[in-house]
């Protein structure tokens, strides 16, 4: 396990089925280098992730929480990324309330083809997330896992 | 306080509806307690004087029979919310509204008083009560025992009635008050904002009173924080659990709470539980123009959505 680097964090993606988690195959078909911090589950659409899912995450060992789904009105479902949008900026305008840094959360569009642009976000998120280290050690809190 | 008002329209109403809510003496000279009028008599139980403190409409979603009720400005508000959700059938409901000039705050009297014994409390009119303890005589202004809630009252009359049994009366708060102590907290660093949530929710028992006591927490049996399936949250009392207990509740009623101040009101442990639904209702002003609870012919937000949002623009890496 040589190659996983000690400071690995942990960041968990919500990635619709339809559009960013393609966008992520594409990627990983197109063979573009990714850092390997992030945890990708698969849901049928961005309207599936509920803001709780997030907090859940980062109350218990996430240290970053990115959300993708289609573009707006590319939705597969029509418009199940338009109830998201309105609740995933409700909660990152939350977050800071309670503690947790704004910048852990993060949500975007990403479709099929933009393989290009799925490494972008990952790569530019997991930045983000090392610049802001761990939020586990930092808040005394230990992860249950 | 016109109280002979109030008990000539509930005997005016009384025959129209199954039962009638209002509020009557507690188990002692401080406590108010809901009473359900369903005889004539019971109509001289009814009190109405700043102790009468309790939303009364958390009863009504769900009741199948035609309904009598009391609402002060504040609980007016949930009524709203209950008709925009289809939890209520206006029909069915007979509404007395009655202005208030704000109510008392048990705890805040208690603590004054220094938990001693009460033997007697008498209101005068709507500005002071004087109580009367095995140590003495206290007497206080409602402003300075009322809670939180009455100090950034904007509709002190109700937004929905159909028999009003005062004057109706205006607010003399300023609206941009209202949310002062969400914009105080926030200039807290970051860290300090994360401890004091710590400090608070740690002394939270999981007794579930502030869901219990909502207005709004309509799933009953099916909550989350209870149901097995999905296991959202677990028995350990670790701080964790206790966070996403209060996420749960926050989360659930964004866009939707009415800021009666119930969850806090019940609270055992003295914990600010409402800040947190405050602090979104002040993002959801600030996004979608809307205040829970006042605007009966529009859509709670989380409920529908634009094409185009105008307050909400693509986040940057």
């Amino acid at each position: 396990m040589s190659e996983i680097k000690p400071k690995e964090l942990r960041i968990i993606g919500f990635l619709c089925n339809w559009c960013s988690y393609g966008g992520a195959d594409t990627a990983g078909v197109s063979r573009f280098k990714q850092p390997t911090d992030l945890r990708i589950i698969r849901v049928p659409c961005s309207g599936r992730v509920d803001p709780l899912f997030i907090v859940k995450a980062l109350l218990n060992g996430a240290d970053g929480v990115l959300v993708s789904g289609c573009h707006p009105r590319d939705c597969h479902y029509s418009d199940g990324n338009f109830y998201a949008r309105r609740r995933l900026e409700m909660l990152k305008r939350f977050l800071p309330f309670i503690g947790i840094d704004e910048k852990r959360f993060h949500y975007t569009w990403v479709s099929a083809s933009e393989g290009a642009r799925w490494q972008q976000v990952v790569t530019n998120f997991t930045k983000q997330i090392h610049m802001l280290g761990s939020l586990h050690s930092k808040t005394g809190e230990q992860s249950e896992s | 306080m016109n109280l002979e008002g109030l008990r000539e329209i509930v005997s005016q109403v009384l025959p129209d509806v199954h039962v009638f809510i209002g509020y009557a003496q507690g188990f002692d000279p401080l406590h108010a307690t809901p009473l359900f009028v369903r005889t004539p008599e019971d109509i001289n139980k009814l009190i109405w004087n700043p102790l009468c403190v309790h939303n009364l409409t958390t009863y009504l979603p769900f009741q199948k029979k035609k309904v009598g009720i009391v609402v002060k400005g504040c609980d007016s508000r949930t009524i709203i919310q209950f008709m925009q959700e289809g939890l209520i059938d206006r029909e069915k409901i007979v509404i007395v509204g009655l202005p208030c000039r704000g109510v008392i705050s048990v705890t805040k009297v208690l603590k004054a008083i220094n938990y001693e014994q009460i033997n007697s409390l008498t209101c005068e009119g709507e500005t002071s009560v004087t109580v009367i303890t095995s140590h003495g005589e206290h007497r206080f202004s409602i402003e300075d025992v009322a809670p939180d809630k009455c100090k950034t009252c904007q509709y002190p009359t109700p937004l929905v009635y159909d028999y009003l049994a005062d004057d109706p009366i205006t607010s003399d708060k300023p609206p941009d008050a209202v949310y002062k102590d969400i914009h105080e907290f926030e200039q807290k660093p970051l860290e300090e904002r994360w401890e004091y949530w710590k400090k608070e929710l740690d002394r939270c028992i999981r007794c579930y009173a502030c869901r219990n006591a909502c207005p709004l927490c309509v799933c009953q049996d099916s909550c989350i924080a209870e149901t097995r399936d999905p296991h959202w949250i677990t028995q350990k009392l670790t701080i964790q659990e206790k966070f996403m207990f209060h996420m749960i509740h926050s989360l659930h009623l964004a866009g939707r709470c009415v800021e009666c101040g119930e969850c806090e009101r019940v609270c055992p442990m003295g914990i600010p539980v409402s800040t947190m639904k405050k602090k979104i209702n002040a993002e959801i002003k600030k996004l979608f123009n809307y205040v829970p609870g006042t605007q009966p012919g529009e859509k709670p937000p989380m409920y529908i959505f634009n094409v185009e949002e105008k307050n909400i623009e693509e986040h940057k890496l």
